[in-house]
């Protein structure tokens, strides 16, 4: 923040209809029981909402109090199931699909629900905001997502701690389907964009590899003063003029996508300078030759504590990754940058001279807390 | 990571720090104070910092022993805080833990070169940046350097300049004072004249005021924030009021964390709470509170304060993180990283809280106890306690929290109890009496959106209580018929209690609990963990809830004793009873068992997890109480150190089937109910003054002509004397037993033959087998007449016959062995020519046990525990009886905030807190006990108004002794004829309402007056209003007022004797 400047939210609202009529479809007694399934078996039943069908993935938690919105249009969630701990879901509605003046949905991270299936506590049928258009169960019956209400979502958040992540089925009750394990394939494939899209006239020109990036990240290379060119995961971006190279978030096991990682040990060796994001990271960790690995249960929070290796700086930060780098194994040259203060996990890396660098957590937010968003600029000046 | 790295580069540790205390807890100053100060000495002691608290509230936890290393009961004044640093000489100070008493004293010491001039360190935020906080126009000049809002307002010094700083700014505009504690004088004016009302009375007790931008309707919004000297920077907890803007957050609702912000709401005003934390330098902990548009992205910052507050107290319980611990730590310079997250022993402290549960705070009003308050809720605080429900949804939370305010409610729907006769205006002119109007709205039939446009309480929480609402008809509905299962799992989860089910439902509490069982309807047991479940926790803090499928933890079943809590804070049960209950439970570990604590008060010690084994945070009820017993299979309970709410709750516990420990549920019966105690005295042959039980207002009229007037008339369960009074004449009878029956329709009313010019003297003790073990009686200043809560207690009685106070032990052990006291108990009498009357006995700890135990040094908590637990106590010397000192215990009132309120002592409670001093004689103590509840000296100029001629002529000697002291006395008109047919000298002036000068209004209003003394007239007809106003003024121009004539007596000699220099300074230790 500069000084001077009135600190104001962006003004983006565009005109919005008000609040849903008042109904309380919650206590309807028509409404089905469905099951959650685990893989190993477990069982939580609930009250079924949004598209009522079954669907499978990897069930994951998520203990954000804020942001439904945004998680769910987080392409880095393609695949799982959504298990939110935050008991009241839905409060605040749903926003509308305006767009933004760089062509991005103004309110979400994706053009559409990137979950497979949402488990939540307390569903909020009514909507209670200026800037809603819809209720959550509307816009899940919308989007052909399943949901499942009046759940122990913290039970689950307990059980997968403990047993670590695992597959997972939304059922309505009589119906069954077959397991399906994102992290088996290239889901990245699905989520990233088909052909480039180039965002703002002026700055440094920045290739952002879009392995299921999160709207926000292209916000914020813009608003640091970037030209962006958003190319497919596989896309040969040598050919395209550019300054920097920044690696997207997105879904599934890094390993899954040794193209792109191709791509970028090539840029690596050029001193291309380069900046990568959660899955970002991993494939620049994957580039310089060190390693990764999943985690038992991930970090999908937004109260994660990093501290800068080295300083006594911690910031919190918003995290959504299952897997992490394997700091132990950077080559020469690199280092940690970012340690979990909670369980020392890598968080971010750099390296010693060459202008690389990756975080495991996400400087863009949304949802989530703005410590780290300054880590844009950084890249920036890189650039310079 | 090296978790205990060293401090910043040339950061050097203290050696010794001072802790300042909050000292009685008044109105905008309560318990939390009690609970930021202990943790503070805590995080403090565990680096080996050798600490002295100065803290009069006698009371507290923080005063007790093991933990600070020297404790001073004296005012936290800078006079006595000076001699304090002088004496002990610490290099460090803390100004951050006891609230703004605290703030302000270290500002006026800092201001006058004392911390300076004795080279003491300000630790944590720095004095500067307080002032920044403090000073509005500072604040405003502060927080536009980056850009931050703040509301439009202007500062001014008279009140013509606030008139045309409101014409700029437009009607309404709201008024607000410069270090100001709970929003004290602030108001929303609507035109001139209010503003030039409000102005005044303001300016009367700050230099300077706001006049600022009206935000009433916006959403209220506060965000806890800690940073340390690393720029690390933290918010732990933000909270959303339910009432929006114009009501004082004291006064409010509050929810956390936030329910209707969305991501980019919640996290752009915690980007801008970091932000204007930074730049103002705060190290430490501080609150920050906006004001967010429901309608746009707009919003205002409304203050911070640089310090521990009421809510920063609440986000501690609400998210179990220690943030006045983690704060001392920070002022110390160590970084946030190297604490660790005490709640789960794995994680760092540098973090922010994970909630996956709901919490609802709701304030505790006591408006009743008062004459001529007005019950409009608005920017000024009221309440003198609060309670925190929490669930896995707002309904259970909220419903958990309308039943520990303990007013009689079951629940939201409470048409039946509070009986509104214009829910429009209950709505849009809130009273205490609003979150029960908001469910009755609905009930009959009012739409969201119309409560919504009424209150401006946002759409989202109206929904949720109209849910209550359906559930509740549809249980109605259930009437004659069958209760489905899912329609009760449903009413649990939004947080109907068994006892509202079976009401609405017409089934009885067993019936409903029977149907429960039988569908499985059990609530789970959840912990609170900081992290939502993320990572295992070995957290002993527990809620209860019905939103759950598994409980979090393991149950031993086996040695385990559930101590219960006192619940809220109100007049007549607050910290001493927390400080019993934390006793009670340290004496239970010591005695190898396993502690379960049961409370709902966020502003208490003993909901601190450390405190016990496992902290149930909930309802102290019947229903909680059993279902807690069905999961971890308890010993038994304790019921008598918690006041008595938990006291209530013997007779049903020993019914469902729980062993109460120590004295017999039946015995505590046969003292509480009147009936059977009376009996009781009368087979005893002890003397009680004349009574009966009347269920009708006839039978009253009989009782009073049989035994005289005035009459004492009170319902058979006294909290404090509710609804107690005295009546003189048959018409006041009529009017006490209309009002009685409107708070417990239950129990008839018990009328007496109220006694005059009698002593009241009272015993605390523990008895073992019906034998005294220990016991300490006290006499008061006062009459008997003036609620035993507040009179100035003596300890030991100083003025009583010995053969008086041997009579009353004598009567105290005959009780002790009729009902077989196995515990603690408290007697108090009235004594007149020797004769000594039974008034009231409590077997439970009274109020007065810290002071007691304090004075004696003999811990009469540890003594009953041990009692209660059948275990052996070693005899108890009693030369430790043989005091050289005396002790004094003073009530605190808060009628200053109370606008209107009649400021007269009565048979109504109405303090709010207590200081307890030691002197080496009655008047050192005494004045030391006066000054720390806002006397102050010297005293050079008196206003009289002496009341009827026997209290005139009863206060001759000392208008005398005062006029040859060289105080300046002035009387109204019958007291000053009357001084000066004695020869004494006082200068007449006029009544209030005789518009003519000079005036006692405008002499209270100049300043020349240190002190008011106005004796009532007659406690029986409406007060005069001429009297009303003398007292009002000296409230409102916070002149000292006494209205009882000991008291007036007692302190006029003190101050001929002593003067503020003559009094001691001595830490407890060194009596």
């Amino acid at each position: 923040m500069t000084k001077g400047d009135a600190m104001d939210f962006e003004t983006a609202v565009s005109e919005t209809r008000g609040p849903a009529p008042e109904q309380d479809r919650i206590e309807d007694p028509m409404r089905s029981v469905g099951r959650l399934v685990l893989e190993d078996g477990t069982e939580f039943s609930g009250t079924q909402f949004g598209a009522i069908q079954p669907v499978a993935g990897e069930v994951v938690f998520n203990t954000g109090m804020v942001g439904y919105p945004e998680s769910l249009t987080d392409p880095s969630y393609a695949g799982q199931i959504l298990v939110l701990t935050y008991p009241h879901i839905g409060n605040y509605g749903v926003p509308p699909r305006t767009r933004d003046n760089l062509g991005l949905p103004e309110w979400f991270e994706s053009e559409r629900i990137q979950v497979s299936g949402l488990v939540v506590s307390s569903l909020s049928a009514d909507v209670s905001h200026w800037s809603a258009e819809r209720a959550l169960e509307d816009w899940l019956k919308q989007e052909n997502v399943p949901g499942l209400f009046g759940v122990d979502t913290r039970a689950i958040a307990k059980h997968l701690r403990d047993s670590g992540a695992m597959l997972g089925k939304i059922l309505p009750a009589g119906r069954d389907i077959a397991w399906r394990d994102p992290n088996a394939g290239n889901i990245v494939a699905e989520v990233s964009v088909r052909e480039p899209v180039s965002y703002g006239t002026d700055g440094p020109r920045v290739v952002l590899v879009d392995t299921g990036a999160k709207a926000s990240i292209v916000r914020g290379l813009v608003r640091a003063g970037a030209r962006v060119l958003r190319v497919p995961w596989d896309y040969d971006f040598f050919r395209e003029p550019f300054d920097g190279l920044f690696l997207s978030n997105g879904p599934g096991d890094p390993k899954m996508i040794g193209k792109t990682v191709e791509h970028v040990r090539r840029a690596l060796e050029q001193r291309v300078p380069t900046f990568g994001i959660c899955l970002g990271s991993q494939i620049l960790a994957l580039a310089a030759g060190a390693d990764t690995y999943k985690l038992k249960f991930g970090h999908r929070s937004q109260n994660q504590p990093c501290v800068e290796v080295g300083t006594h700086r911690c910031r919190v930060t918003s995290q959504n990754h299952g897997y992490a780098v394997n700091g132990a194994t950077l080559p020469a040259g690199w280092r940690e940058w970012f340690v979990n203060a909670n369980d020392g996990t890598n968080e971010g890396i750099r390296h010693e001279w060459k202008p690389a660098r990756g975080v495991q957590f996400h400087p863009e937010a949304t949802p989530g807390p703005t410590d780290t968003s300054f880590l844009f600029e950084r890249f920036l000046e890189m650039l310079l | 990571m090296n978790r205990r790295d060293a401090g910043p580069p040339g950061a050097k540790r203290p050696r010794k720090v001072l802790i300042l205390g909050s000292s009685a807890l008044k109105i905008g100053e309560a318990g939390e104070f009690d609970y930021s100060g202990s943790q503070a000495i805590k995080a403090l002691k565990e680096e080996g910092i050798n600490t002295v608290l100065v803290n009069p509230n006698i009371a507290t936890i923080q005063t007790s022993e093991g933990l600070a290393d020297q404790i001073y009961f004296l005012p936290v004044t800078p006079h006595f805080v000076e001699r304090v640093i002088e004496k002990e000489r610490p290099d460090g100070i803390l100004l951050g833990f006891g609230g703004q008493t605290a703030l302000n004293c270290g500002v006026a010491l800092d201001d006058a070169g004392a911390l300076a001039r004795h080279g003491v360190e300000v630790l944590g935020t720095p004095v500067e940046t307080i002032r920044d906080t403090e000073d509005r126009g500072r604040f405003k000049a502060r927080l536009a350097e980056i850009g931050a809002k703040v509301p439009r307002s202007e500062a001014v010094t008279s009140v013509d300049a606030a008139l045309s700083a409101a014409e700029r700014i437009g009607y309404p505009v709201m008024v607000r004072i410069a270090y100001a504690l709970g929003g004290l004088g602030s108001g929303a004016c609507h035109d001139q004249a209010e503003l030039r009302e409000r102005a005044t009375g303001a300016l009367s007790h700050a230099p300077q005021i706001l006049i600022e931008e009206y935000l009433t309707g916006w959403k209220e919004i506060e965000y806890e924030v800690a940073r340390d000297v690393f720029d690390n920077c933290i918010t732990v907890c933000n909270m959303e009021n339910l009432d929006p803007m114009g009501i004082h957050t004291g006064e409010s609702i509050v929810v956390a964390p936030s329910q209707t912000l969305t991501n980019r709401e919640y996290h752009r005003l915690r980007e801008i709470a970091i932000a204007v934390v930074r730049h103002l330098g705060i190290v430490g902990e501080c609150n920050i509170q906006y004001a967010l548009d429901p309608k746009s992205h707009d919003y205002r910052i409304i203050e911070v304060n640089a310090r521990l507050s009421r809510s920063s107290a609440l986000a501690s319980k609400a998210t179990g993180y220690p943030l006045a611990y983690v704060a001392a730590k920070l002022s110390l310079g160590l970084p946030m990283t190297s604490i660790p997250n005490t709640i789960n022993g794995v994680t760092t402290a540098c973090f922010e809280p994970a909630l996956d549960y709901v919490v609802v705070k709701v304030p505790r009003w006591d408006l009743k106890k008062f004459r001529r308050v007005s019950t409009r809720l608005g920017s000024g605080m009221k309440s003198v306690g609060e309670v925190m429900g929490i669930g896995r949804s707002f309904e259970e939370a909220f419903q958990k929290a309308l039943r520990m305010l303990d007013i009689g409610v079951e629940g939201a729907l409470a048409d039946e109890v509070m009986r509104f006769k214009d829910l429009r205006t209950e709505l849009s002119e809130p009273t205490d009496r609003r979150a029960f109007a908001l469910a009755s709205a609905l009930a009959r039939g009012m739409s969201v959106d119309e409560v919504h446009e009424l209150t401006s309480i946002d759409p989202w929480f109206l929904t949720r209580v109209r849910g209550i609402v359906r559930l509740a008809d549809e249980l109605r509905g259930a009437h004659g018929g069958s209760l489905r299962a899912e329609l009760l799992r449903e009413a649990k989860r939004a947080g109907f209690s068994d006892h509202q089910i079976g009401q609405l439902a017409g089934r009885s509490d067993q019936e409903v609990r029977t149907a429960r069982d039988a569908a499985g309807i059990r609530p789970c047991i959840k912990q609170i963990d900081t992290l939502a479940g993320e990572y295992p926790a070995q957290t002993n803090y527990l809620y209860l809830t019905y939103h759950g499928q598994e409980d979090d933890v393991s149950f031993e079943r086996q040695g385990s004793v559930l101590v219960l809590g006192s619940g809220a804070y109100r007049i007549g049960s607050s910290v001493e009873f927390d400080w019993c209950c934390v006793n009670t439970v340290r004496a239970l570990r010591e005695l190898g068992y396993r502690t379960l604590m049961l409370n709902c008060n966020p502003e208490t010690v003993s909901t601190d997890y450390d405190v016990c084994d496992r902290l149930y945070f909930d309802e102290i009820s019947v229903e909680t109480i059993q279902e807690i017993h069905a999961k971890e299979g308890v010993l038994g309970v304790i019921v008598s150190v918690g006041g008595q709410t938990p006291n209530n709750l013997a007779l049903k516990c020993a019914e469902a089937g729980l062993r109460i420990l120590g004295t017999s549920a039946k015995s505590i019966d046969n003292a509480e109910d009147r009936h059977k105690f009376s009996a009781l005295c009368d087979a005893l042959e002890i003397d009680q003054p004349p009574w009966a039980e009347v269920t009708s207002v006839k039978a009253a009229e009989e009782f009073a002509r049989e035994a005289g007037f005035p009459v004492l008339v009170r319902p058979s369960y006294v909290l404090s004397g509710a609804a107690m009074a005295v009546a003189e004449n048959d018409t006041s009878l009529h009017e006490v037993l209309e009002r009685a029956a409107e708070v417990s329709p239950e129990h008839p009313a018990v009328i007496s033959k109220f006694i005059e010019n009698a002593k009241e003297i009272e015993i605390d003790a523990v008895a073992k087998d019906g034998e005294i073990v220990v016991y300490a009686i006290s006499e008061h200043v006062e009459n008997a007449g003036v609620h035993s809560g507040d009179a100035t207690l003596v300890l030991p009685p100083q003025r009583t016959y010995i053969a008086t106070t041997r009579r009353a032990r004598r009567i105290a052990g005959k009780i002790a062995r009729a009902l077989s006291l196995n515990g603690p108990f408290n007697i108090q009498f009235m004594a007149r020519d020797n004769n000594v009357m039974v008034i009231e006995c409590n077997v439970r700890a009274s109020r007065s046990f810290p002071f007691a135990s304090k004075v004696f040094k003999v811990n009469f908590i540890d003594l009953a525990t041990r009692v209660i637990m059948d275990r052996p106590i070693g005899k108890v010397d009693a030369s430790v009886f043989e005091l050289d000192y005396v002790g004094v215990k003073a009530p605190q009132f808060s009628f200053t905030r109370l606008q209107g309120a009649d400021p007269v002592l009565g048979v109504e409670m109405a303090s709010t807190g207590e200081v307890g001093c030691i002197g080496e004689d009655f008047d050192d103590a005494f004045l030391k006990a006066l000054l720390s509840v806002g006397y102050r000296l010297p005293i050079r100029g008196v206003l009289l108004s002496t009341g009827p001629v026997t209290s005139k002529a009863a206060f001759l000697a000392s208008t005398r002794a005062l006029a040859e002291g060289g105080v300046k006395l002035y009387g109204t008109r019958g007291t000053a004829a009357f001084m000066a047919e004695s020869g004494v000298e006082v200068t007449p002036v006029y009544w209030p309402l005789e518009k003519s000068s000079p005036n006692a209004l405008d002499l209270v209003r100049s300043g020349k007056i240190d002190l008011v003394v106005n004796i009532p007239k007659d406690a029986s007809e409406e007060e005069l209003t001429n009297d009303y106003m003398i007292r009002r003024a000296a409230v409102d121009h916070a002149v000292p007022l006494v209205t009882n004539i000991q008291l007036a007596q007692r302190l006029a000699q003190a101050l001929l004797r002593k003067s503020i220099d003559s009094l001691e300074i001595r830490s407890w230790s060194e009596y």
